[in-house]
């Protein structure tokens, strides 16, 4: 395998973790975003339980894409998300109980997690297996780098702990503020995490020019090319075009009845 | 008669789906641009949380029965899933104005995790369960949503014509005035049963 060739299976990694980031740039599982990192650890462990999720299901899917027939392939993808999730479910309940009980309903609604199959959808129904696995990495990783993250600043600010270690000297000093790991704080620092986040990878794509944008993916199948002038509309469009593409999915399938 | 009520108020206020439990956050954001398509989500998502309860406590009863409650979430979202797809098609046929009202929202709400969380909540949270219960806390939470994206809904069109920073524009934005939201919502935790 030559450093060309390498380089393209490494690209939609790369792209997952910084430019189609599910948590600040497509807007994706956002439930499980926000309910989740009252604490780094829950957000790293909620993070790698929903990568080993999308790795396994968007390999499978993209495996399964000849068979699956176009009307019933919402249905599918479902079914084939859902058995992953509960296999990680039945994993955690026996080797991390703890975890298990912290995360409680959410390790269960994985399987509703939109970023699932919106990646099945836009990139695994599309693309042999190897870049699925790599795509379903990199959208993993970005996930969980970004839970972790904001279980961080949350738990930081809220408890004054790092990772579960408690910084006595800012105990004392009262710095931590109760609303951080309440819903309303996680709405909050959620907010001003993606304000960050667009800016420095505006300034980011700035600095590296245009260059990229211009190279073509292999398959035509995702359309995230951000115009940086309109940077939040088009996060707002990603979430429409995925929702339009849902919707339109199930109407070609209601509409054989 | 009591515990009715009390499914009610701690599902539409203490425990607001949205704002305190945070399931169903995507619609919230996603759609509650305009008043007229929040009011639709919302409505569609009360329908289909009710009956969902009742289906998916009578699956479990049998799930139970047979002792495979590790397939809940495998039977219960396929359960979901199947039964909005026929939802949508006898509104299609029997109400055609109620489905040009809710139609575009039914196939959103198979991605709400609202509607599987209720489902699973019903079978695992609720101290005393019957079908009643079921029904009236799936309705109760649906109800809590509607309220929670109508009020955002407003403020959001509010924000159209407001001069914010090019950097909070969309979901930043969205966000912090949720978050705004949910602090009002925190008072009633105070009534917490």
């Amino acid at each position: 395998m030559n450093k060309q060739k390498f380089l393209e299976t490494l690209e939609p990694l790369t792209k997952g973790v910084f430019k189609n980031n599910a948590t600040f740039r497509l807007v994706l599982g956002t439930c499980p975003t926000l309910a989740v990192t009252t604490a780094a650890v829950n957000g790293l462990s909620m993070g790698l339980a929903t990568m080993f999720v999308l790795v396994c299901s968007n390999a499978i899917i993209s495996m399964l894409r000849n068979f699956i027939p176009r009307k019933v392939r919402i249905p599918a993808y479902i079914l084939v998300i859902a058995t992953f999730s509960t296999l990680v479910e039945m994993i955690m309940r026996k080797f991390l109980p703890d975890m298990y009980e912290t995360l409680g309903l959410f390790l269960s609604l994985v399987v509703v997690n939109c970023i699932l199959l919106a990646r099945a959808e836009s990139f695994a129904s599309l693309n042999p297996v190897l870049p699925s696995v790599m795509d379903g990495l990199g959208i993993g990783l970005g996930f969980t780098f970004s839970l972790t993250l904001l279980g961080l600043v949350r738990e930081f600010l809220g408890t004054g702990s790092f990772f579960g270690i408690r910084i006595e000297p800012l105990i004392e000093a009262g710095l931590p503020m109760t609303i951080f790991v309440l819903p309303a704080g996680g709405f909050m620092v959620y907010g001003f995490m993606m304000v960050i986040f667009n800016v420095v990878v505006k300034s980011i794509e700035n600095a590296v020019g245009r260059r990229k944008s211009c190279s073509s993916e292999s398959v035509g199948a995702e359309e995230e090319i951000i115009d940086e002038d309109k940077l939040s509309d088009t996060e707002n469009d990603n979430m429409e075009t995925l929702k339009a593409e849902i919707v339109h999915a199930s109407t070609i399938e209601g509409g054989k009845e | 008669m009591p515990y009715v009520l009390l499914i009610v108020i701690n599902a539409v206020f203490v425990n607001n789906f949205v704002l305190s439990r945070f399931l169903g956050i995507c619609p919230f954001l996603g759609v509650s641009k305009k008043t007229e398509t929040a009011l639709g989500m919302g409505l569609a998502v009360i329908f289909v949380m009710g009956v969902a309860s009742v289906i998916t406590y009578a699956i479990n009863l049998a799930l139970v029965a047979f002792g495979m409650e590790y397939l809940q979430t495998i039977v219960f979202i396929l359960v979901i899933a199947a039964l909005i797809q026929l939802v949508e098609i006898f509104v299609k046929r029997f109400s055609p104005s109620l489905y040009s009202a809710l139609g575009v929202y039914l196939p959103l709400i198979t991605t709400n995790c609202a509607v599987l969380g209720v489902a699973i909540m019903n079978v695992t949270e609720l101290s005393e369960v019957n079908v009643l219960y079921a029904f009236v806390n799936g309705v109760a939470s649906g109800i809590g949503f509607t309220i929670a994206i109508l009020i955002l809904a407003g403020i959001r069109e509010k924000m159209e014509t407001a001069d914010i920073p090019a950097a909070f524009k969309g979901f930043p934005i969205t966000l912090l005035a949720a978050s705004v939201i949910a602090m009002s919502f925190a008072a009633f935790s105070g009534l917490s049963f």
